[in-house]
């Protein structure tokens, strides 16, 4: 049994990742599907509906789910049903609790009381849970219906805390631009496909294709001093009026265009509306949405599908190549490959400490196979964003951090596969999960792929100095990760046998040295680049300042150990130091805001990159306890 | 005394000097960085790169300062390259298990003197040019000038420029070229300019001449932020052999010149961005700006622009963009920017002749670490080898 467990382990993993991957029964009778692979075009690139509906519930409320703590029911199955209620069936959409508030100044603002955060739970069981803290006590979302009363009131305020400048606003003020800005975000999706207030947008078109003719023919008879039709010139105008609102309004282009040699330009459907004024007749992608909306309300799910179908046919004529890149995304979207990396991380982490305590080389094993099918999941996840996006992998800070992940993974498998002592696995389960959940944070901030400003827009220089730089961070994470493992397993447990402890020494020893190089290479590659786009090679500039001190630190490292200032508890001190060194290259210097490659600029991760700070330098603490008090070192 | 020069070349040589100089760049790098919220980039290059010793200022309550000094980077990148040059001449020997190492170091100081004579001799300018304009000069986007143009002549100016930092010393001028001297009556580094009917209470008119008589000077606080600028102004007086021509204000927000006559002749006074005269000139034919479909987002920049020199050898047209400049005469064009709706392109002008430096030391450093990773990397994977198969 036990021979056969590692590949159990990795049997289960496989499954974990299969069942990701296979199409999952609708809960609807609407296609969802479907409709969320049509695409549209956002800031700048074509994507399926489903990215649309998926970043916009993660900026609005930091996650996909649109739920309630005391209701076992979702409101929507997916985010793409939570979009088509938006569009189609704005009223119902308005009661979802979809909006975060942390802050309890803007909450009173708001309106919200105590009694509309407390949670009641029905069961008793649950409320017991509640006490203890694994369920929720009070609720952190509401819906658009709750804040309607108070609307004019944040209105008022969003003005007052726009004035101040960016870097001197208060937390209340911060949350309300953020609130604000996120009811926009919401109300500009409820213009994009179809006109809300409309109660049948579908005979409103209609319509207002019977009237253009008519009108046209009163128009003429006008002019000519006959008599013409007032009612429906009138009628004509205000229809025009209710489309120009649609156009100002709403936020995602959704309509195709006709002219084949202008692939990019995509409209809005309000846009497209007014636009029928000069082309005679109404786009049948503006129609098809009003028929979805139609079909919808009225809860026709097979006449709703079958306009999806017949819309994709269409489309598929003159967009091949551009949907498969949308269904592409939208079935990456759905698999989620670096959610389920994220347990698959874990579980090799657990399986590699215990390996330290009984059955070392099953449990090795069976972690070393999880790590391997992480690594596989996460590169193909990658390279999955690389052909959509059509970017080198690192481009943004959420990259960065899906960078160093696969940096450091890599590397833990290489040393994994030299020293077989799980001590690659424990660490690459590690790395593999803080910087995936970094990640998740850094993706609350909308699309993850952007399309890149126009001095970046290089992906000669975002494939070399970019990745490099991305090595050399994982590099040096990595040598303080291990050097953590020593710190820890040397002083509290009697685990750190001589070999081990050689092996680990070697080990840091080893990635630092590759962590020099590449910060080295990377960080002259950026020079070379500013020289070539800014016409100077260094700025000091606050991120090339960043990349130079992780260049200095390692490089005093090595002259340390080379020099024989320090001996293997000193070189893990130093390693573990150079974590505070990159993170601060990484996060800390975004946050002060001033420079060219301020980015992503992140304030709330603030207290994070202290708290990391403080937890490093209480391990440094640690491990300058005197030898003899380390308990691998006490002699039994 | 034999002992202390002994005592001193082991110092010198040592590898904890070179640990220690390490430290203290980190250190100098990372105040510098922070201050740089507090400075901005170019007085932070000034004071802590570009000295010897930096003092850093760190504000306690509103206002007294707690001064740190700090060895500036003339004196760490110094003290660096002489303990690296002495440990290499003391110590080593060359061996090719070593020769990475070796390379690395020699490539380090490649670096080390490319900067030094960038910081020394790299000149920054702008070039802001409308579709169909020419023009021969840059301007500085930091310092300034007063000039004094001998506009007489209709076929070409005679003029003097004076620096700003002349203006700041307060200290009377006088040139072989100009017919009068010129005192400093006030100087702000930053002011803001008013019509004295606008304000209330204005202060006693400073100037008597010119447009600066109905105009009121506001000193205000000097501004570090990389996106603003600097607006200094003085109070210029003339004396001529026959006394005092008046007092004019100058200020950079007065763009146009002002002018008066002196002994028959035509004077133009005006403050303004140091020029940088080249012998060939820019006319910029078309500035491109596109965007990415459905958003503000800047896809890319550029600028077509006729490149034509005095002595008429040179006459051919370039297209600078963003990683694509325009290199002629030692001069680099870079696209900086735009305004003006799309029909004013900012192009920034750079001469640095220690450019090739860092691309040499980018080489042999690279190549020195792969090489000294290399050998190690190949030793190590030799030995695990035999000691697995030993076990």
């Amino acid at each position: 049994m036990k021979r056969f467990l590692p590949l159990l382990v990795l049997l289960v993993g496989v499954a974990m990742v299969v069942n990701t991957l296979l199409p999952h029964k609708q809960k609807s009778e609407f296609d969802l599907e479907g409709f969320g692979k049509l695409p549209v075009l956002v800031n700048g690139r074509i994507k399926p509906l489903d990215t649309v509906a998926r970043t916009t519930l993660l900026t609005i409320q930091s996650r996909q789910r649109v739920s309630d703590p005391a209701i076992s029911q979702p409101f929507a199955s997916s985010p793409t049903e939570w979009l088509a209620t938006v569009c189609f069936e704005p009223a119902k959409a308005n009661s979802f609790p979809t909006f975060r508030i942390d802050s309890p100044e803007l909450l009173s603002l708001m309106g919200i009381t105590e009694d509309d955060t407390r949670i009641k739970y029905d069961s008793s069981a649950k409320r017991f849970m509640a006490i203890l803290g694994f369920l929720p006590s009070t609720r952190a979302r509401f819906s658009f219906d709750q804040f309607r009363p108070k609307l004019d009131e944040l209105e008022r305020q969003a003005r007052l805390a726009d004035e101040v400048d960016s870097a001197a606003r208060n937390k209340f003020q911060k949350a309300v631009l953020t609130l604000y800005s996120n009811l926009i975000t919401y109300q500009k999706l409820q213009y994009s496909l179809v006109l809300p207030e409309s109660p049948d947008f579908l005979y409103e078109l209609m319509q207002f294709q019977e009237n253009l003719v008519k009108a046209v023919a009163a128009a003429k008879a006008r002019e000519a001093g006959q008599p013409y039709d007032e009612a429906v010139l009138k009628a004509i105008s205000e229809s025009r009026n209710r489309f120009e609102t649609l156009a100002q309004q709403g936020s995602l282009l959704a309509i195709p265009p006709r002219d084949p040699s202008k692939p990019e330009a995509w409209q809005k459907t309000g846009q497209s509306l007014v636009d029928v004024f000069h082309t005679g007749s109404i786009a049948p992608a503006a129609l098809t949405y009003a028929g979805l909306s139609y079909t919808w309300r009225n809860n026709s799910p097979a006449e709703f599908n079958e306009i999806v179908r017949l819309y994709r046919n269409e489309l598929v004529k003159r967009f091949a190549p551009q949907l498969t890149k949308s269904d592409t995304e939208d079935r990456f979207n759905a698999a989620e490959p670096f959610y389920t990396s994220i347990y698959l991380f874990v579980m090799a982490f657990f399986c590699g400490v215990f390996s330290w305590l009984l059955w070392p080389e099953t449990l090795r094993k069976s972690g070393f196979y999880l790590i391997a099918l992480a690594w596989v999941l996460t590169t193909i996840g990658i390279v999955t964003r690389m052909w959509i996006g059509g970017y080198a992998p690192v481009t943004n800070l959420y990259s960065s951090a899906l960078g160093v992940c696969w940096v450091a993974v890599t590397l833990c498998i290489v040393l994994e596969m030299i020293f077989k002592n799980a001590i690659g696995t424990v660490a690459a389960g590690t790395m593999g999960f803080i910087t995936l959940i970094i990640a998740h944070h850094l993706s609350l901030s909308g699309d993850t792929m952007e399309m890149m400003r126009a001095v970046l827009d290089s992906n000669f220089w975002l494939s070399t100095h970019v990745v490099t730089i991305t090595i050399g961070y994982g590099a040096t994470f990595l040598a303080g990760f291990l050097a953590i493992i020593y710190v820890f397993r040397g002083v509290f447990t009697r685990s750190l046998d001589k070999p081990t402890a050689d092996a680990l020494n070697r080990m840091v020893y080893g990635i630092v040295c590759f962590a020099t190089l590449f910060s080295l290479v990377g960080t002259i590659l950026g020079g070379i680049w500013a020289d070539q786009s800014w016409g100077r090679f260094w700025g000091w500039d606050p991120k090339e300042n960043g990349a130079l001190i992780i260049v200095i630190w390692n490089a005093l490292i090595l002259h340390c150990r080379w020099g024989g200032l320090v001996k293997a508890r000193g070189l893990m001190a130093l390693a573990v130091f150079g974590n505070i060194v990159t993170a601060w290259s990484w996060f800390g210097v975004n946050m002060l805001g001033v420079g060219l490659h301020s980015y992503g600029f992140m304030d709330a991760a603030f207290w994070w990159l202290l708290l990391f700070v403080i937890s490093q330098l209480l391990v440094i603490g640690i491990a300058l306890v005197p030898l003899e008090k380390w308990r691998s070192l006490k002699t039994a | 005394m034999r002992e202390f020069i002994n005592s001193l070349k082991r110092f010198f040589v040592s590898l904890q000097l070179t640990v220690a100089l390490l430290a203290l760049s980190i250190v100098l790098v990372f105040v510098a960085t922070i201050d740089q919220v507090h400075l901005g980039i170019w007085a932070v290059q000034e004071e802590y790169f570009r000295s010897f010793v930096a003092y850093w200022r760190i504000p306690i309550g509103d206002t007294f300062k707690l001064v740190v000094p700090l060895p500036g980077g003339y004196l760490v990148g110094g003290l660096l390259f002489f303990n690296l040059i002495a440990a290499h001449v003391h110590r080593f020997k060359f061996t090719w298990k070593k020769s990475g190492i070796f390379l690395t170091h020699f490539g380090l100081i490649f670096l080390l003197i490319g900067e030094l004579l960038s910081g020394l001799w790299q000149e920054d300018f702008q070039m802001r040019l409308d579709e169909g304009q020419t023009s021969n000069f840059s301007e500085s986007p930091r310092l300034n000038e007063l000039a004094l143009i001998d506009a007489t002549d209709p076929k070409y100016d005679d003029v003097v420029a004076i620096p700003e930092a002349l203006l700041q010393k307060g200290q009377a001028i006088q040139h072989p070229s100009l017919p009068f001297r010129i005192n400093i009556r006030a100087y702000h580094p930053n002011a803001s300019l008013q019509m004295r009917s606008q304000v209330q209470n204005p202060p006693p008119a400073l100037a008597t001449q010119g447009l600066g008589a109905d105009i009121a000077v506001t000193p205000q606080e000097m501004t570090y932020k990389p996106n603003e600028r600097n607006l200094p102004a003085a109070a210029i007086e003339l004396v001529g052999t026959n006394g005092s021509l008046g007092t004019w204000i100058v200020s950079l927000m007065i763009g146009e010149a002002q002018t008066f006559t002196h002994e028959g002749k035509t004077w133009r006074l005006v403050m303004r961005g140091e020029r940088f005269y080249k012998n060939f000139a820019l006319s910029l034919l078309k500035f491109s700006h596109d965007r990415y479909a459905g958003t503000e987002i800047p896809k890319n920049f550029s600028s077509r622009v006729r490149l034509k020199t005095d002595d008429g050898k040179t006459d051919r047209e370039a297209l600078i963009y963003m990683n694509n400049p325009l290199r002629f005469d030692g001069l680099t064009f870079y696209q900086a920017g735009f305004e003006n709706n799309d029909r004013t392109t900012i192009l920034q002008v750079v001469r640095n002749p220690g450019r090739a430096l860092p691309y040499v030391a980018c080489i042999l450093m690279s190549l020195g670490l792969v090489i000294q990773f290399g050998i190690s990397l190949t030793a190590f994977i030799n030995k695990h080898s035999v000691a697995e198969k030993a076990a």
